[in-house]
């Protein structure tokens, strides 16, 4: 093509490396720490063996940053913290400083820009975040929007430490759940089969892809008004949407049909116990933006229970693991029904094969 | 004359409230009426309400990429495009972070400047594999982007079937717990095996999370496909007198109700001077009286890492951990990385080689079994794999002898 500019090719470069970005003290004592503890909630104290002492302090964002945002913090990490910060996997911003004299007037500046100071120990730290409406092919419901309308909720619990142990808490916008596991996750659970186009399925989709992609395999091939479509038994169909990314034509959404569940007792950490999967405790909750109040509601619920309740270092799960899952639906007030008991594969090891009764 | 913003009343109310609002974010980009994407953000804003509204999505897929690579670009083309034409192009660009997210204010500066000028204004830090997402850009400036990105130092990360971002911790960087060198395991890994990024042809995808301990602040046990988490073989290491002294601080009772008694495996013992006894061989280093003691305890001087393979979220089969292949991996010397990478690699190869199309390894692993796995990627059985033997008596053991006998083998010859 003539006058056509040749594109460039990329230069693959990779991971970044980190040296260059990361904190002068960071780099100095890379791999050298001894020790560290909490003066306050939010700031943590890092000592090196050399005798080098790093403080953080740690503030909370919104994730989906415009650029003024992220300009706004780069001005205080300069003011305060040599030019450099780093992010955490929960999307806070953490500021190092060399001198605990910084600390206070550091965390003075966050505050007045709009950034709560605290998600360290035994708080509960951001909420992990999907994409929701606002970006995602598929959501069920709106991810920055939920985080936004719960951390305002749970803002006194985010700057302060007066938990048992940390609260992580993660949220999914569709059942396929990109969240983690969580002391307590917030998910999407669709109530009703794909609403299918036949009139689009055979341009669309995939269809022996889509059949292969059911975990129940609910879905069949089926020849609908003339046209190669597919058919779902509606009695065997769990409604997880599966089917939907591959074949945008079995609309999963609707208005009738995205539920929230909430689920609680999950970690990653091995500490105490081994890492666990969080387990359902409520269902059927109204999408209802822009602030979820009936999701909120049961959340504070559980997180003021646990709070009263779960001993020093007791993680969400190991609480209710002492105090038995009679005594957690007691307290909490929720229901429980048939739809609690695991009919998964292993489900039976989900079953209690013993004597041991809490009564 | 600037185009008017959509009234966005439900939005609105994500406005008020302590916590940063991502809507305050959004309207500022709108008003930025000099800029390139004011109207691109004006009309997000209104197709965002309209979800607020009708409680549904309006973006689909389709195929964009960037010269020379298969993919990291997220494209979403709205099925609502009529009523908000300038939004009608808003994919994303998943770029890799700097390992253990440390950025300097110049080079996030530098990020702002060029989304400013190719994009929408709008960048996450950072998504749940770890990207930067820089969310929000026509077809037609996707290249320039990235183009510009990538001139200052900055690649491409994953989507699709294919190898993905990953994350570290803060690891050596900033905590006394740290196992081993994340950084250096994190480049060594993901560069190696860069092609698999960039040029998507795996079954599907495959993640890889580097912690720096049993802690697992990257939540790599189930988080990723192939998790390396920092642990040590020799004995914790205990300042006796700092013991003394942290009991005397915060009381014998508090002592052994937050210390002894939580010890998952009874290792620990309080003396009668306050001292602390450990039982080293009973220990599973799990973290917890190092957690509670940092000044007093810390992991052993032996270290190295722990790897688990297997993690995953629902589809299809429900969620799995990942559960233990490499017991433990000393990462001291280049040969003990170099040993690593090439069992990253010949997973990477296994995965490729044998998995279904739209599985993951954890699933494979479901279906063919552990034992078959293993023999594939060439690594011998561990009682450290299993929370117990088998419980089914349903196994044909006609080559017990032999296997028993494979045992014994390794077993003289790792004491010679």
């Amino acid at each position: 093509m003539k006058g056509a500019k040749k594109p460039r090719r990329a230069d693959e470069t990779g991971v970044m490396d980190p040296f260059p970005q990361m904190h002068p003290l960071l780099k100095k004592n890379y791999g050298q720490w001894d020790w560290h503890d909490r003066p306050r909630p939010g700031v943590l104290h890092h000592v090196a063996k050399s005798g080098d002492e790093v403080w953080t302090v740690r503030a909370g964002t919104q994730r989906q940053m415009d650029v003024h945002t992220i300009r706004k913090l780069c001005d205080i990490a300069d003011e305060f913290a040599d030019g450099h910060l780093r992010f955490t996997t929960r999307s806070n911003a953490e500021f190092m400083v060399t001198s605990q004299d910084k600390t206070g007037p550091l965390i003075e500046r966050l505050n007045a820009a709009g950034f709560p100071v605290g998600g360290t120990g035994n708080s509960i730290s951001m909420i992990s975040h999907t994409q929701g409406w606002l970006h995602c092919d598929i959501p069920g419901t709106d991810a920055s929007g939920v985080v936004k309308a719960l951390m305002d909720e749970l803002h006194h619990e985010f700057t302060h430490e007066e938990m048992p142990n940390r609260v992580r808490i993660t949220t999914s916008c569709c059942q396929i759940n990109c969240g983690g596991q969580g002391d307590i996750a917030i998910n999407v659970q669709y109530t009703k089969p794909p609403k299918i186009n036949h009139d689009l399925v055979a341009n669309v989709c995939e269809r022996p892809a889509v059949v292969a992609r059911c975990p129940v395999a609910a879905i069949r091939p089926a020849m609908v008004n003339g046209k190669p479509s597919l058919e779902v038994d509606e009695k065997k169909c769990i409604c997880c949407g599966a089917c939907y990314p591959p074949c945008p034509p079995m609309q999963i959404n609707g208005p009738d049909s995205t539920r929230l569940a909430i689920w609680v007792g999950g970690k990653h950490s091995n500490a105490r116990s081994k890492p666990t999967f969080h387990k359902l405790v409520a269902a059927g909750l109204p999408n209802n933006p822009p602030r979820w109040p009936e999701v909120a509601e049961i959340v504070k619920t559980i997180l003021y229970v646990y709070k009263e309740d779960g001993r020093d270092w007791e993680r969400m799960g190991e609480w209710i693991e002492r105090i038995g899952w009679p005594r957690f639906f007691e307290k909490t007030g929720l229901a429980f029904t048939r739809h609690h008991i695991d009919d998964w594969r292993g489900a039976r090891g989900s079953l209690n094969a013993s004597t041991h009764i809490h009564f | 004359m600037s185009k008017r913003p959509h009234e966005t009343p439900l939005l609105n109310e994500l406005e008020q409230g302590p916590w940063p609002s991502f809507v305050s974010g959004l309207k500022r980009l709108a008003s930025d009426n000099d800029k390139p994407y004011a109207n691109m953000m004006k009309d997000l804003l209104g197709q965002l309400e309209h979800s607020y509204e009708t409680r549904m999505g309006y973006w689909k897929g389709g195929t964009v990429s960037v010269f020379g690579y298969g993919g990291g670009v997220i494209p979403r083309f709205s099925e609502v495009a009529a009523d908000y034409p300038d939004s009608s192009e808003f994919h994303t660009l998943r770029v890799q972070p700097p390992a253990g997210l440390h950025y300097s204010t110049e080079l996030l500066r530098n990020m702002c400047d060029i989304w400013e000028k190719h994009g929408s204004g709008l960048i996450a830090l950072h998504g749940q594999s770890g990207d930067i997402m820089f969310q929000g850009c026509s077809s037609d400036n996707v290249q320039k982007a990235f183009d510009d990105l990538n001139e200052i130092g900055m690649d491409m990360g994953g989507a699709g079937p294919a190898l993905r971002t990953a994350m570290s911790c803060v690891g050596h960087a900033r905590c006394e717990q740290s196992c081993y060198d994340e950084v250096r395991v994190h480049r060594k890994i993901i560069n190696g095996l860069l092609d698999e990024m960039h040029r998507p042809a795996l079954p599907y995808k495959f993640k890889f999370k580097f912690s720096g301990c049993p802690n697992d602040c990257v939540n790599s046990i189930h988080r990723a496909d192939f998790a390396v988490i920092g642990i040590w073989r020799d004995s914790i290491q205990v300042d006796q007198e700092k013991v003394k002294e942290h009991v005397a601080r915060v009381g014998r009772k508090l002592m052994i109700d937050t210390v002894i008694a939580n010890c998952p495996t009874r290792a620990l013992s309080l003396n009668d001077d306050d001292t602390l006894d450990v039982d080293n061989s009973s220990c599973v280093r799990c973290m917890h009286c190092i957690n509670v003691m940092t000044k007093a305890l810390s992991p052993g001087k032996e270290r190295g890492a722990t790897v688990l393979i297997g993690g995953k979220r629902s589809l299809k089969i429900g969620d799995q951990m990942g559960t233990v292949i490499i017991p433990f991996m000393p990462l001291e010397t280049d040969e003990d990385f170099d040993r690593l990478y090439e069992l990253a690699e010949t997973v990477i190869e296994f995965f490729a080689e044998n998995a279904l199309e739209h599985e993951r390894i954890g699933e494979t692993i479901d279906r063919i079994g552990l034992a078959n796995f293993l023999t594939g990627i060439g690594v011998e059985v561990d009682p450290n794999m299993v929370n117990h033997p088998r419980t089914s008596s349903y196994v044909r053991t006609d080559d017990w002898d032999e296997e028993a006998g494979k045992w014994f083998e390794r077993k003289s010859a790792a004491v010679e």
